[in-house]
């Protein structure tokens, strides 16, 4: 009776604890409902700009809508102009440097390389009005373009080449009367197009997040919940929340995942586990460039070829540029798999003159390590490319590459690297010695966007495999499934074998053995018949 | 011989059941080595957690019952007979020698059994079973609260676990060959199954008429080589 009461029991508690384990619906994740529900809803302006008089007027300079906003929002330069949107430079404690500015105005990419005495160009993506060279004044709160980041008519353009001033076709007044919180293209305008083209520099930043689904990036996708870029990179005091390594340095003011997800975003304990160590990308964004490819190598060695003495183009079969004249020769890539870094939330960078001292010359590193707590995995685009270098100071050089016309020594007129680099480097007071060539670069950066639906993201055989794991190439710590100690297997295998070994020949022996017996006791019976 | 009630019916359910979860443990543990593919990792480690948690607890009834019944004594290990036994195992069962030891429910184990099983519960399972939860509670301390085990690098965690896991396949393959290496190929087994077994008396007595129990046929062959002797 007993017995069957405990068998009862036991039989009970498997089917219980089997029932559990292979019936599973999913449950709801009330916290990321939550979110949901919250961004559901739009906030409406509280205000109609076309009702205010002051706006109403025929503007005749770019200047005159700014000291129209002023009249209303007149504390609001104040904050603008202590931007790093305005000032392209933060003030940041750099390790081995001190207090210092790190910004657009002093490190260079390996891209088009640098602002400096290209700023008549360059300056369509600062938010001011007349950048034309480096004495531009940035404390003049007229020269502030507000339009830029709040024109919701999609009126406003900013002119090519024209020092941050807009497109003369602009209708101002319809520009200044439509004023808003800005939407994706706002900051796309120059996000998006950022390196001369759309997606060139970051790869997770392209216009086809303007309207895009929810397998392209599900937070901005028009199916999905259709956040604009403002909704998570909230300004308090126009200081942007978020940052990018390329000319960030420090880990302050930064946007992360959890601020909305919290660190504890999974059901799965053990998802939830890997948030110490891994960073929520790098599951979550799988590949980056998911609609229109990037560029992934730019090699400014090959430029300057011309034909019958003219610069030319050449394209690939999505019509991206692999060659231009004035640029160099390009790789592009679409739907790409990231390379995997520590990070920690601090970078360094080449500031112009710093002295060159490995190749490929890191334009920045992200700083981390396996054994620094504060460091985890994250997924980042390496940009590859080789640009003009002094062998002799061992410094890059800041070529002079834009000019309106010819005889200013700019590259993409001139073609004469020599001249370009001397007219750089006067300007940057560096010295150059005449000689130059051109070397290898890398950059690094992290990608943020484009999080995939999470059936896509990785799963955990992604990593946790022996062989050509998206992780193989972080070798500084132990990864169950990747990783196991040769002498130990080794080991465990001559154990294992040996004993299966060793049993099978002495119960060979065994049988052996017991025929022998038997024949002769078969031979004894035989002889006592 | 005499039937004998040799093990209890909670030895038997603790130890098919720990064998069940060993084997489950070893074949979702080595795949998590990656050195085949089942379940994929996923559900290897999900399974592999959960077994264990199964695991712990089987061990922590099985320690209570061992001390409370007494039945720990039977793994005091005693070195007297010990070369009698190794040589019985290598040379003796070739020869038809007798088993120089006598199992009774009072002395189950010969002393070899005795000194690779208390191995086995003071060294193979506190190895993989310590180094297991480091294993799983591993740096699973948030960065403000206390952390465990810090500064250990979990490579020397995970060797241990490894290590660990070889031996008791190791063991489990020369353990479940054994078994057959009693009266009968599956005397053993069947005792472990029923709980009896046929058991030489006590003190070996040479005049016992041992056809009088003997009811299955496999059995006669080996008491005919006994006869032989
Ligand atoms: C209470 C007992 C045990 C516990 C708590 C435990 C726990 C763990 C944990 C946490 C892991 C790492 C994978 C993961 O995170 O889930 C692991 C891996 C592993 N386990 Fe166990 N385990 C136990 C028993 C066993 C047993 C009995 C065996 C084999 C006979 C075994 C074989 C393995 C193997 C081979 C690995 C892979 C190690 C590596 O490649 O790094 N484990 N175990």
């Amino acid at each position: 009776m007993n017995r069957v009461i405990v068998y009862v029991i036991v039989v009970t508690i498997i089917v219980l604890v089997s029932v559990n384990l292979l019936h599973k619906t999913e449950p709801l994740n009330l916290s990321q409902y939550k979110l949901k529900q919250e961004y559901a809803t739009k906030d409406k302006p509280s205000v109609d700009h076309t009702q205010f008089e002051i706006l109403n007027q025929d503007f005749k300079t770019p200047q005159d809508v700014t000291v129209a906003c002023l009249e209303c929002h007149n504390k609001r330069h104040e904050e603008v102009i202590h931007s790093s949107h305005w000032n392209w430079e933060r003030v940041a404690y750099v390790e081995g440097k001190g207090i210092s500015k790190i910004g657009k105005k002093n490190v260079l990419n390996n891209f088009c390389i640098g602002a400096n005495t290209n700023e008549q160009s360059c300056a369509k993506c600062h938010i001011g009005f007349g950048m034309t060279s480096n004495s531009f004044d940035f404390t003049n709160a007229k020269n502030v373009d507000c339009m830029v980041c709040h024109d919701n008519s999609e009126e406003y353009i900013k002119g090519a080449a024209m020092a941050g001033y807009p497109d003369r076709s602009v209708n101002l007044s319809k520009v200044a009367q439509s004023v808003g919180s800005p939407s994706k293209i706002n900051c796309g305008s120059c996000h998006f197009y950022s390196g001369g083209g759309n997606n060139v520099k970051h790869g997770d930043l392209e216009e086809a997040l303007l309207a895009c689904d929810r397998n392209t990036d599900v937070h901005m996708a028009q199916n999905g919940i259709n956040l604009s870029c403002v909704d998570c990179h909230t300004a308090d005091k126009h200081q942007m929340k978020g940052k990018l390594y390329s000319v960030s340095s420090t880990d302050v003011n930064r946007l992360n995942c959890e601020d909305c997800h919290s660190s504890r975003p999974h059901l799965d304990d053990m998802l939830n586990r890997h948030y110490d160590k891994i960073a929520c990308q790098t599951c979550h964004i799988p590949t980056y460039a998911k609609e229109n490819a990037t560029k992934m190598a730019w090699r400014w060695s090959e430029s300057g070829k011309l034909k019958d003495g003219k610069p030319y183009h050449e394209e690939d079969s999505l019509g991206n540029h692999t060659y231009l004249s004035i640029k160099g020769e390009f790789d592009w890539q679409k739907n790409v798999e990231p390379e995997y870094k520590w990070f920690n939330g601090n970078a360094q960078h080449y500031v112009l003159g710093d002295i060159v001292d490995t190749i490929p010359v890191q334009i920045n590193t992200l700083l981390g390590s396996a054994d620094d707590i504060h460091s985890k995995i994250y997924p980042v685009k390496v940009h590859r490319g080789d640009q003009i270098y002094d062998p002799e100071t061992k410094l890059l050089i800041q070529p002079k590459l834009y000019s309106p016309e010819k005889g200013d020594s700019a590259f993409w007129v001139d073609f004469n690297w020599d001249l370009a680099a001397e007219a750089g480097m006067k300007r940057m007071n560096l010295p150059y010695s005449g000689k130059h060539e051109f070397i290898e670069t890398e950059m690094y950066w992290p990608v943020n966007h484009m999080v995939s639906p999470k059936d896509q993201s990785l799963a955990c055989a992604d990593c946790h495999t022996r062989d050509n794991g998206r992780l193989a190439s972080l070798t500084d710590f132990y990864m169950p499934g990747r990783d196991r100690n040769n002498w130990i297997d080794l080991l465990g295998n001559l154990l294992f074998w040996g004993s299966l070994v060793g049993v099978s020949i002495h119960g060979l022996a065994r049988l052996i053995n017991s025929f022998r017996k038997n024949e002769m006791e078969a031979e004894e019976i035989n002889t006592d018949q | 011989m005499a039937k004998v009630y040799i093990y209890k019916s909670f030895e038997r359910f603790w130890h098919w059941s720990q064998a069940a979860l060993i084997f489950f443990l070893a074949l979702t543990g080595f795949e998590i080595h990656d050195s085949f593919h089942l379940f994929g990792f996923e559900k290897a480690v999900a399974f592999h957690r959960t077994a264990s948690y199964l695991l712990l607890a089987l061990i922590a009834f099985s320690i209570f019952w061992h001390f409370t019944t007494g039945e720990w004594r039977q793994y005091i290990p005693t070195f007297s007979k010990l070369q009698a036994q190794i040589r019985y195992y290598t040379v003796g069962m070739f020869k038809s020698e007798p088993h120089p030891t006598i199992k009774s429910a009072r002395k189950k184990l010969n002393p070899l059994q005795a000194v690779v099983y208390l191995g086995f519960k003071l060294v193979m399972a506190p190895m993989v079973i310590l180094s297991g939860l480091l294993y799983m509670f591993y740096k699973s301390f948030d960065v403000n609260d206390m952390i465990i085990a810090l500064n250990i690098p979990l490579e020397w965690i995970a060797v241990i676990h490894t290590l660990g896991a070889f031996l008791l396949m190791a063991f489990v393959i020369v353990h479940v060959y054994m078994t057959t290496t009693g009266h009968t190929l599956t005397t053993n087994i069947k005792a472990m199954i029923t709980g009896w077994e046929e058991l030489d008396d006590e003190p070996e007595n040479g005049n016992e008429n041992s056809k009088n129990t003997v009811s299955e046929g496999e059995v006669v062959e080996t008491k005919k080589t006994k006869e032989n002797e």
